[in-house]
């Protein structure tokens, strides 16, 4: 087990070495000085000059790279290019409410996601199955912020039963505001589990060992829940671990729509702002995340399954 | 040990018919199968794959797929009638009087679980602590010598041996002691010398708790081996049942006589070619008229192809399904 920590652990911070590394290449990339962009087209050579050296631009790349690497793995992810707020501060103040929107996304799909997964699978066949099947695959097909856009319609403006934006004051106001855009988010994902849920489900029933479990007399019940779905809930768990990076790109338009702050709405705004640090700044943060919850799936799923951990620190 | 006629056998499958629905209409799969196990009785189950006897061994155990549909007949088990128990009053037979082990070791134990925790699992019967559960499982893992067996107990399958895993399965098959066990190819996955501990470790344990086994294989040396008496199927008929030896000796059913004549382990000296039954299994949604062996019998006759046979009891064995089954042995070179 402990071997198998070590290699996802090395794993992890590879990739995030690689995208440090890919967005070095961008900022190079991008076409013009970036002294003159920062400084304006009427700035004196002299400006331009104490500025470049100011930055360590006069520096050889590999300096550059150095420079790049050390500042962002001390968690300095640069100033704002208009207030000079320290980036990392920026992000940490809009993070909690996007994590909440994705948290709340991923109850709303996974609750009843593997309720109808489960149930289709030992109702195959049935008419259950058929419906759950045509819905998941019709809901699956909507764009999330068309979604968000009638449930605003029905829910905030028609019916007046949720608010139609902020993110709200106090425990129960900002669980209460927090329930469209989380279904807003989620609601395809119910369908997309069920059916991933429903495919492994009936995969593991064919399975030798669940006749062993029947031949032994034990109640279906026991059978589904913890024989089968033990071992049919792994691929789920690495789908949703995967679905997290869906969410938080998916959360740029439940924020904007429903008004609320978060990382989306930042990005958003920064874009229209061209205000890069910022972009990359929540680049390095959100894939810093993804790989994060990443990795927490590949432990639960070696923490679940025998076999994975012994075989990889064999 | 031989049947004891007074008393009233385990099993008793009277005129057993069973069909799949299949595209190509119905595939029957079994037909007017008769089947006896004694008390404490080993029977030994054999024919080729396709014979039917997968399908027979689930029919017992109540673990058909949907498509199959028994047609008539009764599976008696101490006189009760299986094939008409709800799936309720089946589930409180299976792993308490009527037990199995099933062919593969290496996929019949759940790979997520601990040994121990599936040991634990099928005493949902007893109503014992999980203490006491414990103690007994550990106890039948320490009777199908399993080394170690206190630490073996919170293992996972994966972490046993295929040998190991089989002794596993028939501790967790007998922990019960059942009145029946059927054992569907336990040894096939097996290599040689395991086959032959597995089966002594299956007659020992056998000896001591008094249960019938009902013993599914192609191997015949694994049938003279262990097996009280012999129950010869194919493609969907039993077609000669009786004591072991004696039928080894002087088989009736011509089918018997080739399958015999077929087994490598009998043929003394080498040879190119190994002998084989001309033909292939009739297609079973289109049955002949007649005799279902007759396609590939060399003594057919015009009756055989016109009229189904009844079941005789000709020579040694108790049910020979022929025509002419009194016949002397056949030189056969197939």
């Amino acid at each position: 087990m402990l071997g198998y920590l070590a290699r996802r652990i090395v794993l992890a911070v590879a990739v995030i070495l690689t995208v440090i590394a890919a967005l070095f290449a961008m900022m190079r990339a991008i076409p013009g000085d970036p002294v003159r962009t920062a400084l304006g087209p009427r700035a004196s050579e002299a400006m331009v000059e104490t500025y470049r050296i100011k930055m360590g631009l006069d520096q050889p790349v590999i300096v550059q790279i150095w420079r790049f690497f050390s500042t962002i793995l001390q968690g300095d992810l640069g100033s704002d290019a208009i207030s000079g707020v320290p980036v990392a501060r920026i992000i940490m103040a809009q993070l909690p409410d996007t994590l909440y929107l994705v948290l709340g996304a991923m109850v709303v799909a996974v609750v009843p996601g593997v309720w109808l997964g489960v149930l289709s699978a030992t109702k195959r066949g049935s008419l259950f199955d058929r419906v759950t099947s045509v819905l998941s695959v019709s809901v699956m097909a909507v764009p999330s912020f068309v979604i968000a856009i009638y449930l605003l319609l029905i829910f905030a403006i028609q019916l007046s039963w949720f608010p139609a934006i902020g993110a709200g004051e106090g425990l129960a106001d900002r669980l209460h505001r927090l329930v469209l855009p989380s279904v807003a988010l989620g609601l395809a994902w119910i369908g997309y589990i069920a059916r991933i849920l429903r495919a492994s489900m009936l995969e593991v029933m064919g399975e030798n060992h669940i006749r062993t479990a029947r031949a032994f007399g034990l109640s279906e019940r026991k059978i589904m829940y913890d024989y089968v779905l033990r071992i049919a809930i792994l691929p789920t768990i690495t789908v949703l671990g995967m679905g997290i990076g869906q969410m938080l790109s998916g959360a740029v338009f439940a924020e904007i729509v429903f008004g609320r702050p978060g990382i989306g709405k930042l990005v958003y705004d920064s874009i229209a702002a061209r205000n890069y640090p910022i972009v990359t700044g929540t680049l390095l943060v959100t894939t810093g995340f993804f790989v994060l919850v990443n990795l927490i799936a590949d432990l639960l799923i070696a923490f679940l399954d025998p076999r994975v951990r012994n075989v990889v620190s064999r | 040990m031989s049947r004891d006629a007074t008393q009233a056998p385990v099993l008793q499958v009277r005129g057993l018919d069973l069909s799949y629905d299949t595209p190509a209409g119905a595939l029957q799969a079994l037909r007017q199968v008769n089947l006896t196990i004694g008390k404490g009785e080993i029977v030994g189950l054999v024919g080729e794959s396709g014979s039917g006897k997968s399908t027979l061994m689930q029919a017992i155990l109540g673990l058909l797929p949907g498509a199959a549909k028994v047609q008539g007949g009764q599976i008696l088990f101490q006189g009760q009638d299986l094939a008409g128990l709800s799936a309720p009053q089946m589930r409180g037979l299976l792993g308490d009087r009527i037990s199995v082990v099933f062919q593969d070791p290496m996929t019949a134990l759940n790979p997520v679980l601990t040994i121990g925790r599936q040991m634990i699992d099928i005493q949902h019967r007893s109503r014992i602590s999980r203490a006491e559960k414990r103690a007994r499982a550990i106890g039948m893992l320490e009777r199908v010598r399993i080394p170690d067996p206190e630490s073996r107990f919170n293992r996972y399958p994966h972490e046993f041996s295929g040998g190991m895993r089989q002794r596993v399965a028939i501790a967790m098959a007998l922990m019960a002691r059942p009145a029946l066990l059927v054992a569907d190819e336990p040894t096939t996955a097996l290599d040689a010398t395991l086959e032959i501990a597995t089966i002594d470790l299956l007659r020992e344990l056998q000896a001591e708790i008094g249960c019938a086994i009902l013993f599914i294989t192609h191997h015949l040396g694994v049938v003279a081996e262990l097996c009280d008496r012999i129950d010869i199927m194919y493609a969907g008929e039993i077609v000669e049942s009786g004591a072991t030896a004696p039928v080894f000796r002087d088989p009736r059913h011509p089918y018997t006589q080739l399958l015999f004549a077929c087994d490598p382990a009998q043929i003394s000296r080498p040879m190119r070619h190994l002998p084989s039954i001309g033909g292939g299994l009739p297609d079973l949604t289109h049955l002949p008229p007649g005799c279902i062996f007759a396609p590939r019998c060399p003594r057919a006759d015009a009756t055989c192809r016109a009229t189904r046979p009844a079941d005789h009891q000709a020579g040694p064995s108790d049910l020979v399904r022929c025509h002419y089954p009194l016949a002397p042995r056949l030189e056969i070179t197939a």
